[in-house]
């Protein structure tokens, strides 16, 4: 791939190609594998009622009747109206969105834990994030709209997050671009193995 | 007879409504004069319509040799004045003299175009005209000479990132020779590094397993393989303390390769029979049902341990937050710059960006891991130099800086 990335010939371009297809026609292959080691799990947990066995039978009929409905029907994904995608929009689909919604109730308890006031850092912590989420929402311009510009929330906010955020943004992926090129050196050197899952 | 005064008023009513609209009028008219005039004399001064001039086409630079480049200069009327060009008209053919076929019409203003038809065939000699399109003529310009579309072996406009490349990597071998010539590193200490056998002691001491969540990567990723890499140091221990560990994943090939690495680990400590496959799954390709998953996992299971290395989401927090409620102790670790303040609120133990990377080499100890740290450390200086020659360049030259900006960046 590095050399792909100097080498713009398109014999260069047509192996990167097919490299790409081979990694997905193998994470294809390994989808087999995966879901099979989904049923065995649930089926060793079934067949021996250990602990909560029950929502083993419930994921177990789910991927079923999923499965025949969908190779049931010739045109189940290009049908909006039949039952495949009826279970798609009306179930899966309202049970992702009630997952992400739980993010709302989430950050406002990890906030009511992590922003003390115990140390200087955390006060200030405590601080920048309260004028940045005051400064994005009207309340905090009907707070401040009377002071100069420059001084109300929504201009500090936004200075907090054009300057010393993204100062510290950038430094991150600095430090994440030079990671990912001495991690990519040591996998080619053979410096790292342990991915390959082999010994020493 | 003299007029009573009641019977002038309609009289005088009249008459100023007259005085009123001839002077509204008068005053149209005049207005209407300088705009007539203006028109006329603009007409005047427009340049008479004419091709466009110096016509010439070439192999587009630094590609697979599908593309070819054509540049002309504007057409007389076709400046920031007049605007008299409505379009310009690419043809090709592959004889100079006829057969020209009309290939895309470009907006007045432009001065060159990249023909990237997929028709075109390497090493083929192909001929350009342009014309130009006014209200009432189209006017063509001479045919360029033949351009030939070919591959170019190497990306001219990427020689300095080859240059820093290679510099970095010069670094790391030097740094991982030395190390293996016995010389020490200092490598600064990072906490959620030396919390891992803390963590993974606690779960023994416990009795509750530990649950190793190894993102949402696929393994063409470094965060999900660097999470490899963590997760067979944990592995190790783990089987060592013979304590439970829990590996659900999102993606199979990462299933399969997790499985490999934790049954090598077991294997290793010499407890192959202790290691359970079906402690390493598959749940699902889909972020938020994989998610409500773990999730599940981790209030029945009640792990004593969390940890989360690789490449996370919007999930981030739903996760850390309910490993928080189980009880459990959460160390954290992904490159996703934005998920990052997230985990860094809600667990225990964060390693950001590079320290995940790092983990590795902080784990094991090996000289020739942690000789790429300090290769990594040069580089960070490296590019504090250029940022700062960048800046004072800058400073004394907004056009230098911007031309050293684009000869760094390359293309």
């Amino acid at each position: 791939m590095a050399f792909q990335y100097f080498v713009p010939h398109y014999l260069s371009a047509a192996i990167y190609q097919n490299a790409l297809n081979w990694t997905i026609i193998i994470g294809i292959f390994t989808l087999v594998v995966g879901i099979g080691s989904l049923i065995s799990l649930h089926y060793d947990k079934i067949a021996r009622r250990k602990e909560h066995w029950p929502y083993s039978v419930v994921t177990m009929v789910a991927l079923a009747l999923m499965t025949v409905i969908g190779l049931w029907s010739p045109d189940a994904i290009q049908n909006p109206r039949g039952l495949f995608m009826h279970l798609y929009f009306f179930v899966l689909a309202p049970v992702t969105a009630t997952m992400f919604a739980l993010l709302a109730f989430f950050i406002a308890s990890a906030a009511y834990r992590a922003f003390r006031a115990r140390t200087v850092l955390a006060t200030l912590l405590l601080l920048s994030a309260v004028i940045v989420m005051l400064g994005r929402v009207p309340i905090g311009e009907y707070m401040t709209g009377w002071l100069p510009e420059g001084l109300r929330f929504s201009d500090i906010a936004r200075f907090i997050l054009d300057y010393p955020n993204t100062a510290a943004k950038r430094a991150i992926y600095i430090g994440v671009g030079l990671g990912v090129a001495a991690t990519s050196l040591k996998i080619i050197l053979g410096v790292e193995r342990t991915w390959l899952g082999g010994g020493q | 007879m003299v007029r009573t005064p009641k019977k002038r008023l309609p009289h005088l009513f009249l008459s100023t409504f007259l005085l009123f609209s001839v002077s509204i009028a008068q005053e149209n008219i005049a207005i209407d004069k300088p705009d007539s005039a203006f028109q006329f004399r603009y007409e005047m001064l427009a340049p008479a319509p004419g091709p466009p001039g110096d016509i010439a086409a070439k192999d587009f630079p630094n590609d697979p040799g599908e593309a070819v480049l054509v540049t002309w200069s504007n057409a007389p009327g076709d400046n920031d004045v007049f605007h008299t060009v409505d379009a310009y008209l690419i043809y090709r053919s592959d004889n100079p003299d006829s057969g020209f076929v009309l290939l895309s019409r470009i907006p007045g203003g432009s001065n060159s175009y990249s023909d990237s038809d997929t028709s075109l065939v390497n090493g083929h000699q192909y001929y350009y005209k342009v014309a130009s399109r006014y209200a009432q003529d189209t006017l063509f310009s001479a045919v360029s000479g033949a351009a030939t579309p070919s591959a170019q072996l190497f990306h001219t406009q990427r020689v300095v990132v080859l240059a820093l490349m290679l510099a970095f990597s010069g670094f790391a071998l030097f740094f991982i020779f030395h190390a293996k010539r016995g010389k020490t590193m200092y490598v600064r200490p990072i906490a959620g590094i030396n919390a891992v056998d803390e963590a993974i002691g606690r779960a023994t001491e416990m009795g509750r397993p530990i649950l190793f969540v190894p993102g949402l990567g696929d393994p063409s990723q470094v965060a999900t393989i660097a999470a490899f890499t963590v997760l067979a140091r944990v592995a190790r221990r783990v089987a060592e303390y013979q304590t439970r560990i829990i590996v659900p994943n999102y993606d199979p090939v990462v299933m399969a390769i997790c499985q490999e690495v934790v049954k090598e680990a077991y294997t290793a400590e010499g407890r192959a029979d202790a290691y359970n496959e079906r402690d390493v799954y598959f749940v699902t390709q889909d972020q938020f049902p994989y998610t409500a998953s773990v999730n599940g996992t981790m209030l029945r299971e009640r792990p004593a341990t969390n940890f989360y290395m690789g490449k996370f989401y919007a999930e981030s927090l739903i996760l850390s937050e309910t490993g928080f409620v189980a009880g459990s102790i959460q160390i954290a670790g992904t490159d996703e710059l934005v998920q990052i303040p997230f985990f860094v609120a809600a667990c225990d133990y964060t390693l950001m960006g590079e320290e995940l990377y790092a983990a590795s080499a902080y784990l094991s100890q090996e000289p020739q891991q942690l000789g790429t740290i300090k290769a990594q450390d040069i580089g960070k200086l490296i590019a504090i130099a250029l940022m700062v020659i960048g800046a004072i360049v800058y400073l004394f030259s907004p056009q230098a800086g911007a031309m050293l900006s684009a000869f760094v960046q390359g293309g």
